[in-house]
């Protein structure tokens, strides 16, 4: 699903470059679930925006599901994002004048599907992450796990190919963490592939495989039997 | 998605606009404000256009009344100071040697200037003036017959002895059993008898203004030669110009014409006297035409300012959503999409707050209306009003201020990276 070779990106901090990804080799297979771990300053949120085509690598190579990622326009870009990624962001990031079921739909509706199917299929993925009855709500009438997971339903509403999470649970207590990891690894059991951004040692028990970076290269890639955050709950 | 008239993307408009209603509010009232001022102004100038165009209502404005003074200059063996008259037959010359004439009217009065003649009908008398006139006077001035007809081209080659007179004769010439049996009667003027086979009603400002407009009494010019002894004498020729011609351009071959057929040197500018309505007229267009653009003027001024606050505010409102743009991004909105929507908010505040402008403009002149009908006024000032033209001209400047309104905006917007929704503060 994801190929990356040798990996660099550096940025230009005044008269300073700063080597932030030192050749990062790495590939994600379909269905997996991954935590990419590493303390501040060792490269990993570079690393999920160069996932994330929100940014782009100096060298290497990076290809998502078969399509290189390489010198995009940002129109490009923006589609691909549409088409191939869900993010899932530690602040949520909704859109606080908009309704819990707009929010869905919000990739939905840059994609050009009709209202109706666009509130059917984002009805769907409320109900999926136990909202449904919340669908008429604004954020700001949400806790903080029901807005986590508002945006995971936005994220899958698009049905991409890859879930990207940049510390998911960073904003939520422990309880609702394990209730989030409990519904990421469900959506994980249905064969989606998922990739999360934690410090969290405990949350990245609960993936697949752990990915631990350090000085901008990876130290350690461990596949483990994942923790059922269900127990925890 | 990709129609500007699309549902959703009008909700999407709706609802980040409203989210800070306040704001938006505060905004739109600059943009309203100088629209408010822009419309009000035209419509003011609209208003005393009005006024002068009644004060010159009823009377063809491209005119000129041209008449024989004395003569200044020796010429050709001719004395100076000698008296002339224009002759009936100049009329007909300057028609065929003029171009771009409209009508030519030889005009003969009884008495000098403002003189009154007495006229009788049996026991009764009074003061008023006679004019000699042919049918086509009724094209240059407005005068509406009220009972019977006009002088028409039979009583021209019949010289019939017939009057037209004003309404307000009737009271004073006719005792009250006879005043609805006016036409048919005969009144006396210097002892000749006239039937009187009309009434008429001067339409013209200066005739509403002028009771003695009205007091008139229009006889045909050829039995008023005849009657009164004036052979072919012509007092005064009334001349207006084709729409297309402007008299004021023609006037100097009409008295060329006039000065070497009554053997005058070319340069005695005192033997022919003339008024010309057209450059009076043309004078006051031409200060409309500068009261109207001082108003486009000051009124797109103030305007700028407005469409430089909604810049501002949607700069500000940029920034502060830098972390939606950028989540939409992220979500797929392309920089097309992005740019789209900040325009189209920035194009629906302008025009929505502009039109509020344009409609409470509408409403006040409207409320001046009001009043200034209510004074019976014939001030200056005559139905100062917002026409349609001016609505859309204030559209159209709307739609461009709107548009350039939100254009910096809109490409500080598509700068932003989606990497700042990332970014947690």
């Amino acid at each position: 699903m994801i190929q990356i070779k040798d990996l660099h990106k550096s940025y230009q901090m005044g008269k300073n470059s700063l080597h932030v990804l030192k050749g990062i080799n790495f590939e994600v297979e379909e269905g997996e679930l991954v935590s990419i771990m590493g303390s501040s300053g060792s490269g990993k949120s570079t690393l999920l925006n160069i996932l994330g085509i929100l940014d782009e690598a100096d060298l290497g190579t990076y290809t998502l599901d078969n399509t290189l990622i390489k010198n995009l326009s940002e129109k490009v870009a923006a589609q691909y994002r549409n088409k191939f990624l869900g993010f899932i962001f530690q602040s949520f990031n909704l859109i606080n004048y908009k309704s819990a079921l707009d929010n869905v739909s919000l990739p939905l509706y840059y994609q050009g599907v009709n209202r109706k199917e666009r509130f059917e299929r984002s009805m769907y993925y409320l109900e999926k992450v136990g909202l449904a009855d919340w669908s008429g709500h604004l954020p700001s009438e949400l806790s903080g796990g029901q807005k986590q997971r508002v945006a995971i339903a936005r994220a899958l509403a698009s049905d991409p190919k890859v879930l990207l999470a940049d510390e998911p649970t960073g904003a939520l207590d422990t309880k609702t963490s394990y209730e989030v990891m409990e519904l990421i690894q469900k959506i994980n059991d249905e064969g989606k592939t998922i990739l999360i951004v934690t410090h969290e040692p405990d949350i990245a028990e609960m993936t697949k495989r752990i990915v631990n970076l350090k000085d901008g290269l990876i130290i350690d890639d461990t596949r483990i039997e994942p923790k059922r955050a269900s127990l925890y709950v | 998605m990709n129609s500007i008239f699309s549902k959703d993307l009008w909700k999407e408009i709706l609802e980040s606009i409203t989210s800070n209603g306040f704001r938006t509010i505060i905004t739109a009232f600059g943009v309203f404000w100088g629209i408010f001022i822009l419309v009000l102004l035209l419509s003011a100038s609209k208003g005393f256009q009005n006024g002068i165009n009644k004060k010159f209502e009823g009377i063809s404005t491209n005119s000129i009344f041209v008449w024989a003074q004395g003569i200044s200059k020796e010429y050709k063996g001719l004395p100076k100071n000698r008296n002339y008259t224009f002759k009936l037959e100049d009329a007909e010359a300057i028609k065929k040697n003029i171009k771009g004439l409209d009508i030519v009217s030889p005009r003969n009065r009884l008495g000098g200037w403002g003189a009154s003649n007495i006229i009788s009908h049996k026991l009764n008398t009074g003061s008023f003036s006679v004019e000699a006139d042919f049918p086509e006077i009724l094209k240059q001035k407005s005068l509406k017959i009220q009972q019977g007809r006009f002088v028409n081209q039979r009583d021209i080659e019949d010289k019939r002895k017939v009057a037209v007179i004003g309404w307000a004769i009737i009271n004073e010439l006719f005792d009250k059993e006879e005043r609805d049996q006016v036409i048919g009667s005969y009144i006396k003027i210097q002892g000749v008898s006239f039937k009187v086979v009309g009434v008429y009603k001067d339409l013209s400002m200066r005739g509403k203004n002028n009771i003695e407009d009205q007091k008139n009494i229009h006889v045909p010019f050829t039995t008023f030669s005849q009657v009164f002894n004036k052979a072919n004498e012509v007092r005064y020729f009334f001349i207006t110009a084709k729409k297309e011609q402007s008299v004021t351009e023609i006037k100097d071959d009409i008295f060329a014409l006039l000065r070497s057929r009554h053997k005058i040197h070319p340069e005695d500018d005192r033997a022919i006297g003339h008024a010309d309505l057209n450059k009076f007229f043309t004078k006051f267009s031409l200060l409309f035409l500068t009261l109207k653009i001082v108003s486009y003027f000051v009124g797109i001024l103030i305007l700028a300012s407005g469409v430089i606050g909604v810049s501002n505010i949607m700069l500000i409102v940029i920034k502060e959503r830098t972390k939606e743009i950028g989540v939409r991004r992220a979500l797929g909105a392309t920089p097309g999409n992005i740019r789209k929507q900040i325009l189209l908010e920035s194009l629906f505040l302008t025009i929505m707050s502009g039109m509020a402008g344009v409609a409470f403009a509408a409403f006040i002149s409207f409320v001046v209306n009001y009043y200034l009908d209510n004074m019976g006024s014939d001030g200056l000032m005559i139905n100062p009003s917002v026409d349609l033209v001016t609505i859309g001209v204030a559209l159209i400047i709307l739609i461009i201020c709107g548009l350039l309104a939100g254009l910096i905006p809109a490409q500080t917007a598509i700068k932003i990276k989606p990497i700042e929704a990332l970014r947690t503060e």
